[in-house]
């Protein structure tokens, strides 16, 4: 399990940038945390490092925000207004789960049943007000 | 002239009838304007919103639609057009509006008009006020999905002058609302709590202040508000306290939305602003905008409450605008979930990002549509709900 600490919002957005360099297409990046832990920064870096030059925002109304014209689609998913299991599996989340882009979503707990396998998960939590963890955690097997 | 219009773009299922009057004025009023609203339905049940909603669009648009029509005695045929959201929005919601009036104009021998939600919502205030559509003005909308300010030339001639870099100032609202254990919808619970605080008692930040930046950041605000919660958590039960919090935190949302749009109008030199979208709904805003553009000298037109969430009565009446202007919008063959309202520019960077992702290793351009396969998934899982 790796921790990793960051000092500012720059370099939650740096962290998500060089992690898309290890992007091939195909991963979901699961992504916990409460409000203000840094994930939609990390997704903003994250489009970025994917070559996307266009605004990212929080899709917590939109439910969906899709990212084309990078080297990979990236899909931005938020579920955090979706407290029930059933609304999730509703919004067709699983179909972008195995497609040619990578799909990040945002308070992935909501989804938790509907991830595949191999799923990437993230947790993002603040220790302080200025400083953000992010610990990977290995897929379950 | 009498336009049909019909919204799916999110939580909201709604269809509208508008009608031109007097005839060839080219300003519209809302004849029915019916909402079936998921907000509505859950609330009750204190859950924070919607079961997305492809299934409730699917159940609710045909009622509604003969509901319409029925309310003002109209057969299909007495319609001009149909008006339909074609994005920006959830693919699989959109979808749903989109083939059913596409198919509706079909069966009724009538055009069909695709509508991009935000010039909906940014053209909305003359409905209200029951007036032509005039340019050249600055528009704000904002809502729990989009903040964001436009400088309105023409039609169809939409120059982007600040938005957004994070959160929206709706989703702001509510999330405050639930760090603060209010209930949901948050801005309006927000709203009636601050009636009774101080807004000068806490300093809450305002970002992206400085002069001629009309971007907006919300995020840093509700993280402000989340380590207070923190800090004081005695501020859930102090009746004061919160009421404090709720107007300090307001006053900043305010003030920001105030300063960046009525400067930004002042920049690009229009005589007029028009505000829409959800947070409009708030009072002290709508106070607030209407003293700065009286003290600047500018006409102020702002969107009904009524007309500022989600709905299909704006949907069609940029659609009648449109159409008294001459202009005949082509639908498009595919909703587009993230239809932008501004022209698309690419500039060189965005169009080599976007080469290199359609090639493949060998430099070759790579076959047709990649996303189309996610695509065709998600339209089976839309017209066969529960599947």
């Amino acid at each position: 399990m790796d921790t990793i600490t960051l000092n500012s919002p720059e370099d939650m957005y740096d962290l998500g940038k060089r992690l898309a360099s290890e992007l091939r297409g195909g991963e979901v990046l699961a992504l916990y945390g409460g409000m203000g832990s840094g994930k939609t920064h990390f997704v903003k870096g994250l489009a970025r490092g994917l070559g996307y030059t266009g605004e990212v925002t929080s899709p917590t109304f939109t439910l969906i925000h899709e990212y084309d014209g990078g080297r990979l689609p990236l899909y931005h998913l938020d579920l955090y207004r979706l407290e029930e299991p059933d609304a999730v599996s509703r919004l067709g989340v699983e179909d972008y789960f195995g497609g040619p882009g990578v799909t990040a979503v945002e308070w992935a707990d909501r989804a938790e049943p509907l991830l595949p396998g191999l799923t990437w998960r993230l947790h993002f939590s603040s220790p302080s007000e200025s400083r953000r963890t992010v610990t990977s955690i290995p897929a379950r097997h | 002239m009498v336009i049909l219009g019909i919204e799916t773009s999110c939580d909201e299922t709604s269809v509208a009838i508008v009608q031109e009057d007097p005839p060839y004025s080219g300003s519209f009023y809302v004849v029915v304007n019916h909402i079936a609203s998921q907000i509505a339905r859950h609330a009750p049940f204190g859950g924070v919103v919607p079961e997305v909603a492809t299934r409730e669009h699917l159940l609710n648009l045909p009622r509604l639609v003969h509901n319409a029509l029925q309310d003002c005695e109209l057969t299909p045929r007495l319609i001009d057009a149909v008006a339909v959201t074609e994005g920006p929005g959830l693919a699989a919601s959109l979808l749903i509006g989109h083939s059913y009036a596409r198919a509706f104009a079909i069966a009724a021998d009538k055009p069909v008009i695709g509508v991009n939600h935000l010039e909906a919502h940014l053209f909305s205030p003359f409905l209200t006020h029951r007036r032509p559509v005039a340019f050249p003005f600055l528009g704000l909308i904002a809502s729990g999905g989009h903040s964001i300010l436009v400088h309105v030339r023409s039609w169809d001639d939409y120059k982007r002058i600040g938005a957004t870099a994070d959160d929206a100032a709706g989703e702001c609202f509510d999330k405050v609302a639930k760090l603060l254990g209010l209930p949901y919808p948050g801005g309006p619970e927000v709203e009636k709590m601050a009636r009774h605080g101080n807004p000068t008692r806490y300093d809450f930040p305002r970002s992206f202040m400085q002069a001629g930046n009309y971007n907006f950041s919300f995020s840093g605000l509700k993280t402000a508000v989340r380590y207070f919660a923190e800090r004081h958590p005695e501020v859930l039960t102090d009746g004061n306290m919160l009421a404090d919090v709720c107007a300090s935190f307001q006053a900043a949302v305010v003030e920001v939305l105030v300063r960046k749009t009525v400067d930004a109008a002042l920049r690009t030199g229009v005589p007029r602003v028009l505000a829409a979208g959800g947070v409009l709904c708030n009072n002290v805003l709508r106070q607030a905008l209407a003293e700065e553009c009286r003290h600047q000298g500018l006409d102020l037109m702002l969107a009904d409450a009524s007309i500022c969430t989600d709905n299909a009565a704006m949907i069609a009446a940029v659609a009648g605008g449109k159409l008294a202007a001459g202009i005949h919008p082509r639908i498009r063959a595919d909703i587009d979930p993230n239809l932008s309202l501004f022209a698309r520019q690419p500039d060189r960077e965005e169009a080599d990002a976007f080469r290199a992702g359609r090639e493949g290793k060998d430099g070759k351009p790579r076959k047709g549509n990649e996303n189309r396969a996610v695509y065709t998934r998600r339209q089976r899982g839309a017209l066969h709900p529960g599947s």
